[in-house]
């Protein structure tokens, strides 16, 4: 069984379609990246899995329970909204005894619980004052402990670092990578580079559709376009390569930046056989070659910003 | 149901909702019965003010009662629309109400204790005024029967909920606190004009606050319990529209 399976779902808003048709499955135990630009649909999907908006049409299950018919769902999951609010005349403590009371864990637990959050969000000090007067990162920190205190199968997290400085970034990714095994965490973003830190899947979402969706890993592998790049000092000689390389048939795109010439290839092997051949015969003395590594950003870039090429996928 | 409740009363207690609510209500219980009795001296010593106070006949407690019936009624109706607007919208508007209705929160629940948190305000705020006036008229005037005085305070209470159910369903309706107002308001006005319709004015909280005074003084005349039903039945049907829009609503 899958911890999340969503089927063709829509959603418009008047004449606006936010998901068309978006279907996706989520293993359990993953650390799964909903990644999409903004705009793509994202808070949208989550708002539907945790029953606070409902689909025009399709289906969504959590735990093998259907969302919108199991009120058993809202127990299995934890949520953290994409700007979490608070009563700003609670405490820290007292939110997160009363979200422990909302799932009615009895009083001693609660408060082994309570601290053991609080400890987890590094706000043992500052539980006792109001959440008035938290700082975002703080608030994040709590909304993640607050979505915790129940121990959920599921966690769903809304854009939860991104709108964190790169300090507080790294303290909420770290909190969310330690929950690796723990439960199933579905995480949406539009930053890449969180993605590429803590999850193991990937889905890409835009306009309302799924244009991806597959272990992190193998996305690079399948959609990144391999490159190679070289140096050199001549910068004559460099261009004049550059001029060469492009007509060859193996070539997809070269571009010069300074001294480094990166060529996109079509044909990886071919490549790899003549393009130092050619610089050296070009006369020019090789400084640095390699192989460059490709990351989800080229992939990300590549499925979003030409959208015509994702559809097979 | 407990644990939204008791967030309720803590928020009515944190947020001085209570405690405004007690103020101004406990204020114009002490006062209305200061006011009908010094009104006469007032006017008299407004130049000019000598003449028309011979007109005006010594005050007694019936002025009393007018005066409690007239201040609470108006203060007691502005201070439900004002506590009230905000209970739901704001919390939707904020986001509040996402983080706890996405766990196993009912929302029938998280309507219902708000409308019995701020029952709750209103009920200790009228007793309060309701001791007060009692006392001051007694040291002024003369002491009212107990049992009037209580079943006048009782159907004043009646008619604060009916105000603030009318704004908890205008605060359902709405995402935003000033929409909230505006839609509550709107409510207020419609039943004031549906009040100037002589027959049904004896159905509504006119026929109430008629009877409320009589019962006051000791009189059993004019007893509206039409006007009684109407306005409990009033309270439940806006408490069930609120309950109703809310469960349906996206969050
Ligand atoms: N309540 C709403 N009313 C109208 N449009 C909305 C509403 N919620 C979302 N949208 C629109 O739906 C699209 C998807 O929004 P959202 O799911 O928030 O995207 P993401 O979270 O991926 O940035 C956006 O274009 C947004 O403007
Ligand atoms: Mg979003």
């Amino acid at each position: 069984m899958s911890a999340i399976r969503i089927e063709a779902l829509t959603k418009s808003f008047g004449k606006f379609r936010a998901l068309d048709g978006l279907s996706l499955t989520v293993e359990g135990g993953a650390v799964f990246g909903f990644l999409g630009p903004n705009g793509a649909g994202k808070t949208t999907t989550l708002r539907i899995l945790t029953g606070l908006a409902h689909a025009d049409s399709g289906g969504a299950w959590v735990e093998g329970l259907e969302v919108g018919k199991s009120a058993e769902i809202s127990s299995r999951i934890g949520y953290l909204p994409e700007e979490p609010a608070f009563y700003p005349w609670m405490t820290g403590i007292e939110t997160l005894d009363t979200m422990g009371q909302v799932h009615r864990i009895e009083k001693a637990e609660r408060r082994r619980r309570v601290d053991e959050m609080l400890e987890m969000a590094g706000l043992t000090e500052a539980g006792k004052r109001r959440v008035g007067g938290y700082s975002r990162g703080m608030r994040q920190r709590l909304g993640l402990a607050q979505a915790l205190i129940h121990r959920p199968q599921v966690l769903l997290l809304d854009e939860p670092a991104s709108a964190l400085d790169p300090a507080g970034r790294k303290d909420v990714l770290g909190m969310i990578e330690g929950l690796r095994g723990q439960c199933t965490v579905f995480m949406s973003t539009h930053i890449l580079a969180d993605v590429e830190r803590i999850c193991d899947t990937v889905a890409i979402i835009d306009r309302g559709k799924l244009v991806a969706n597959a272990r992190r890993a193998d996305l690079i592998a399948r959609y990144a376009i391999p490159m190679l790049a070289l140096e050199a000092d001549d910068v004559d000689r460099l261009n004049k390569l550059a001029t060469e390389v492009s007509q060859m048939g193996w070539a997809h795109a070269v571009a010069i930046e300074g001294r480094r010439l990166t060529v996109t290839v079509k044909d990886l092997a071919a490549a790899q056989r003549e393009l130092l051949a050619q610089a050296v015969a070009a006369g020019l003395v090789v400084t640095h070659y390699e192989q460059v590594k490709p990351s989800l950003e080229d992939v990300f870039l590549r499925i979003v910003e030409n959208g015509k090429e994702s559809r097979q996928l | 149901m407990m644990t939204a409740l008791t967030k309720e009363w803590l928020e009515q207690r944190r947020t001085h909702r209570l405690l405004i609510v007690c103020l101004i209500l406990l204020l114009f219980g002490l006062l209305s019965p200061l006011l009908a009795k010094f009104t006469p001296e007032i006017i008299k010593m407004v130049p000019g003010g000598e003449q028309i106070s011979q007109v005006i006949p010594p005050p007694t407690i019936a002025d009393a009662v007018v005066q409690y019936l007239k201040n609470l009624t108006q203060f007691g109706l502005l201070l439900a629309v004002l506590m009230g607007m905000g209970m739901v919208s704001q919390e939707k508007d904020k986001g509040t109400a996402a983080m706890m209705l996405a766990k196993p929160l009912g929302r029938t629940a998280f309507i219902l204790a708000k409308a019995a948190a701020m029952g709750a305000s209103f009920l200790i705020g009228t007793a309060l005024a309701a001791a007060a006036g009692y006392y001051y008229t007694l040291l002024l005037f003369e002491a009212l029967p107990a049992g009037g005085w209580l079943a006048l305070n009782g159907l004043l209470l009646i008619y604060f909920s009916v105000y603030a159910a009318l704004t908890l369903l205008a605060s359902t309706l709405n995402r935003s606190v000033l929409g909230s107002g505006v839609t509550a308001v709107g409510f207020v006005i419609l039943l004031a004009l549906i009040e100037m319709i002589p027959a049904a004015g004896k159905l509504l909280t006119g026929g109430l606050l008629g009877w409320a005074g009589n019962l006051a003084l000791g009189s059993a005349e004019a007893p509206a319990w039409g006007a009684l039903w109407v306005c409990l039945g009033l309270i439940a049907a806006a408490l069930t529209a609120s309950v109703l829009v809310f469960r349906r609503q996206e969050i």
